[in-house]
């Protein structure tokens, strides 16, 4: 790197002992990435704005949230009409909250069609799973905060799922609790973890990253770069298109805060945790509904529970139950068809999970749990044995430029 | 293709440069705008809220209180001491020769009513709470107010005859509504 | 609209089958705003009907600003309150007349009193009401217009009344409205209709007191933004012209 040594003064002072600039350079600037990737590597770095979006409002609202179960509610609403932009700064956290789901499911979405789990990025994909669990507890908690009926009731049903486990389940409630329900024990510490978890997060997407640098993007095609006419430098290619990306997203994202702030939230949450009466549905959020979908599939209790936690956990063996040596679904006819049923599936799960638990809803739900774990643990270990595919692309270069004959002039290779 | 490859590889920062032209400068420059605007107006909810600000007067009835006593109210958060000055406590503040003051400034100027002296009751040194509004307190050398965190003393028209503290207390800004009540504030 | 499917605001329990009367409010929409004298004769028929069982315990006095009351007008309003105070020197509780800066007085001193006085129904606090139902504002109307005698073969509970817009359709609220059962000083017609529409704007303003300033800056902020990002979407084109 020659502009290294062309530094000169304080920079190349700081950087010879500190190499924060070296370090920028390499991992920010000249980074060689896929000169092919699409508008879905976006949601990446979009993922980490938002992260930086919900920790600098959560910071502010902290500062005049009460953790208390006789003040909570007042002091959102306090935030809602006193505070300067207070309203802002709650709709801007409150519907984060959801963008953050939206883009994460999109970001995992994409790894899986275009196979971003496989050999060399097994960890890279964990440490993601990790991720999303944080995200998960974190939303979960930070929910419970404003202490309304949805709160309220939606932290007394999650906790009791623990009680399904034999023996231990009620101890563990019970500890969870703090007490002998849901009540100011609960509350506290779900503050404090809630403004904790988040800095967790924080380490582990920094490791995401880590992991993502060893061996660079993965890209459209799933074929590994091949020689340095495969990449361009992530700086300016990369910085504006997300740039760019950032601004559409911002655009969704303040519709939703300024026009439609409660349209993702529940009325019932506008009213006060009430112990002594539980709303007539209790739905929650909709980034669970999926799994919330899972749990209410099964009939027996404990089976519910751990099918629920497996849903998600299944993704950690990802890169193990599915070994076919092509990445891209691009390239995977079969695996594309049944990827695409997968994702309908999962729509299917969330509509399930918001609806009332009777009647043909209940054999919906099952039919789509069953292939939701079908998928990952029959369909892809049988696909990746059997699936045949055609001649792949020779390189990242070739595979564009062939991409572009097919388009424009299909009988140029006659 | 091969133009491709070559241009893909020039050095980031030349590529940097070239682009560098109005369109860029322009968005560069409406994006930072942009953030800036947003940071003021989230850093903006950390001061006063509304609430606290409807609470910013208070309205005192002074009525009760006899020639000689004093009274302490809150303000802001802040005690303000309210003392009925008795003849002899004007006098004393009002004959001082103005030259010997550390913090120049006549009694008159400091009171609306002589009778009455309001002053914020937080030592302008480093923030105690002076004392001599209680009966049994000590008033100081001067028979005003006495700073037991560092020694000041302040004189019958609160200021700062001796000690540490570099200026006088603090009148609050405030208003007789009626001939008993004022509006501090 | 596929979308509002997953909406869990739509799939609330708290609805009944009955359609609602959907009306047009000037405050839904991009550029929605309230109507100013809607709001403050709502709020008058607040204080001469809904007050006597309802409170608005999240508005303070001093919010009348936002529905053009001045701050003269304000201390008279909050002057007809009492409000518990102290405890004063002598170490006792008194009354004294609300101030801008308090918060409207409510009608009960607590929900077990409230509840004995309403035959053990309790009259929920009105300031959210909106925001905490299912469109609440048609939902809130079509309430309060929604009384009928009961059906025949309807089982029908004591000292409950009818209405075909609450679930389950017994509610313990007799119908709080009808034809003048107020008189307006601007000289609207009160009939029940337009109290009823004039109430639950105000109610509507409770819920949601930064809705306009909400909106008129929302307006502001997706043109900035719509503006940027047509910009850097020309500034990519620019970088990548010779990539693709």
């Amino acid at each position: 790197m020659s502009k290294d040594t062309e530094k000169k003064g304080i920079t190349s002072w700081i950087d010879e002992r500190l190499p924060v600039f070296t370090f920028i350079n390499h991992n920010l600037r000249d980074y060689p990435t896929p000169k092919n990737l699409n508008y879905f590597w976006n949601f990446g770095s979009l993922a980490g704005v938002t992260l930086v979006i919900m920790i600098i409002t959560g910071i502010l609202l902290a500062m005049q949230y009460t953790a208390d179960t006789d003040l909570a509610f007042d002091s959102v609403e306090r935030i809602m009409r006193d505070v300067n932009n207070g309203w802002l700064l709650r709709y801007i956290h409150m519907n984060g909250a959801s963008m953050f789901f939206i883009i994460v499911y999109i970001h995992i979405f994409r790894g899986l069609y275009y196979g971003s789990y496989k050999y060399p990025r097994e960890i890279l994909w964990m440490l993601g799973v990790v991720i999303l669990l944080l995200m998960m507890a974190t939303a979960f908690m930070g929910y419970v905060l404003p202490w309304g009926q949805m709160s309220f009731w939606g932290a007394t049903v999650i906790t009791n799922l623990f009680s399904a486990f034999p023996v231990v389940g009620d101890y563990i409630v019970t500890f969870l609790w703090g007490g002998f329900s849901v009540d100011n024990p609960t509350l506290t510490r779900f503050f404090v973890l809630h403004y904790l978890l988040p800095f967790a997060i924080v380490g582990v997407v920094a490791l995401h990253l880590v992991a993502l640098h060893q061996f660079g993007s993965n890209n459209p095609t799933g074929i590994d770069v091949k020689s340095d006419g495969d990449t361009i430098p992530f700086h300016p290619y990369y910085t504006v298109k997300d740039y760019f990306g950032l601004g559409v997203y911002l655009i969704i994202f303040a519709a939703l805060v300024f026009f439609a702030p409660n349209f993702l939230g529940h009325p019932d949450n506008y009213i006060p945790a009430n112990p002594l009466q539980t709303p007539a549905h209790i739905v929650p959020e909709w980034y669970f509904l999926p799994f919330y979908a899972i749990l209410r599939a099964v009939p027996d209790k404990l089976m519910g529970v751990l099918l629920m936690f497996a849903a998600v956990a299944v993704l950690f063996l990802l890169p193990w139950l599915d070994k076919h040596r092509v990445r891209s679904a691009q390239f995977r006819p079969y695996y594309k068809q049944f990827y695409w049923l997968f994702f309908i599936d999962c729509m299917i799960l969330g509509w399930v999970g918001a609806m009332p638990a009777e009647g043909i809803y209940v054999t919906i739900s099952r039919a789509a749990s069953i292939y939701y774990f079908a998928f990952f643990l029959i369909i892809m270990p049988i696909l990746s044995r059997y699936e045949k595919i055609g001649e792949l692309p020779s390189s990242i270069s070739s595979a564009v430029l062939s991409d572009k004959f097919d388009k424009g002039t299909e009988n140029y290779a006659k | 293709m091969k133009k491709t490859t070559t241009q893909a590889k020039k050095d980031s920062s030349q590529i940097d440069e070239e682009k560098r032209d109005f369109l860029f400068v322009t968005t560069a420059g409406l994006a930072i705008a942009g953030g800036a605007v947003t940071a003021v107006s989230l850093v903006n909810t950390m001061n006063p809220a509304k609430d606290v600000l409807a609470l910013s007067t208070t309205e005192v009835d002074l009525s009760p209180v006899e020639e000689g006593q004093s009274l302490t109210v809150m303000w802001r958060g802040k005690p303000i001491f309210i003392r009925h000055r008795s003849q002899e406590e004007i006098d004393s503040a009002s004959n001082v020769s103005i030259e010997n003051l550390k913090h120049k400034a006549t009694d008159d100027s400091r009171v609306e009513n002589p009778k009455w002296l309001v002053v914020v009751g937080v030592c302008t040194h480093l923030g105690c709470v002076p004392l001599g509004q209680k009966i049994g307190d000590s008033k100081g050398e001067f028979g005003g107010w006495f700073c037991p965190c560092h020694g000041s003393h302040y004189d019958t028209s609160g200021r700062i005859r001796k000690g540490p503290a570099p200026l006088n207390l603090e009148v609050p800004p405030y208003k007789f509504v009626s001939d008993d009540i004022i509006k501090i504030g | 609209m596929k979308v509002m499917i997953l909406s869990p605001a739509l799939i609330s329990g708290a609805t009944s089958d009955v359609k609602l009367m959907e009306q047009k409010w000037p405050f839904n929409g991009i550029f929605g705003r309230f109507d100013e004298s809607s709001l403050q004769r709502g709020f008058q028929v607040y204080r001469e009907v809904c007050a006597a069982c309802h409170g608005i315990r999240h508005i303070s006095y001093r919010d009348l600003k936002g529905i053009g009351y001045t701050n003269d007008e304000i201390k008279v309003i909050a002057a007809d309150y009492e409000i518990v105070d102290g405890p004063n020197d002598e170490g006792e509780m008194f009354d004294r007349e609300a101030l801008p800066s308090d918060k409207f007085v409510g009608p009960y001193e607590n929900d077990k009193i409230a509840r004995l006085a309403n035959n053990g129904a309790y009259p929920p606090d009105l300031s959210l009401i909106v925001k905490a139902r299912a469109n609440g504002a048609d939902y809130l109307y079509s309430l309060l217009n929604g009384y009928k005698d009961y059906p025949e073969n309807f089982e029908a509970s004591e000292g409950m009344y009818y209405n075909e817009f609450y679930p389950g359709y017994q509610i313990a609220m007799p119908s709080p409205l009808m034809d003048d059962i107020v008189e307006y000083s601007d000289g609207t017609e009160a009939t029940q209709e337009q109290i009823a529409k004039d109430v639950t704007s105000f109610l509507a303003w409770t819920a949601e007191p930064e809705l306009e300033e909400r909106k008129s800056l929302g307006v502001k902020t997706l043109f900035f933004l719509i503006l940027l990002t047509i910009m850097l979407l020309g500034v990519k084109r620019k970088i990548w012209k010779d990539v693709e």
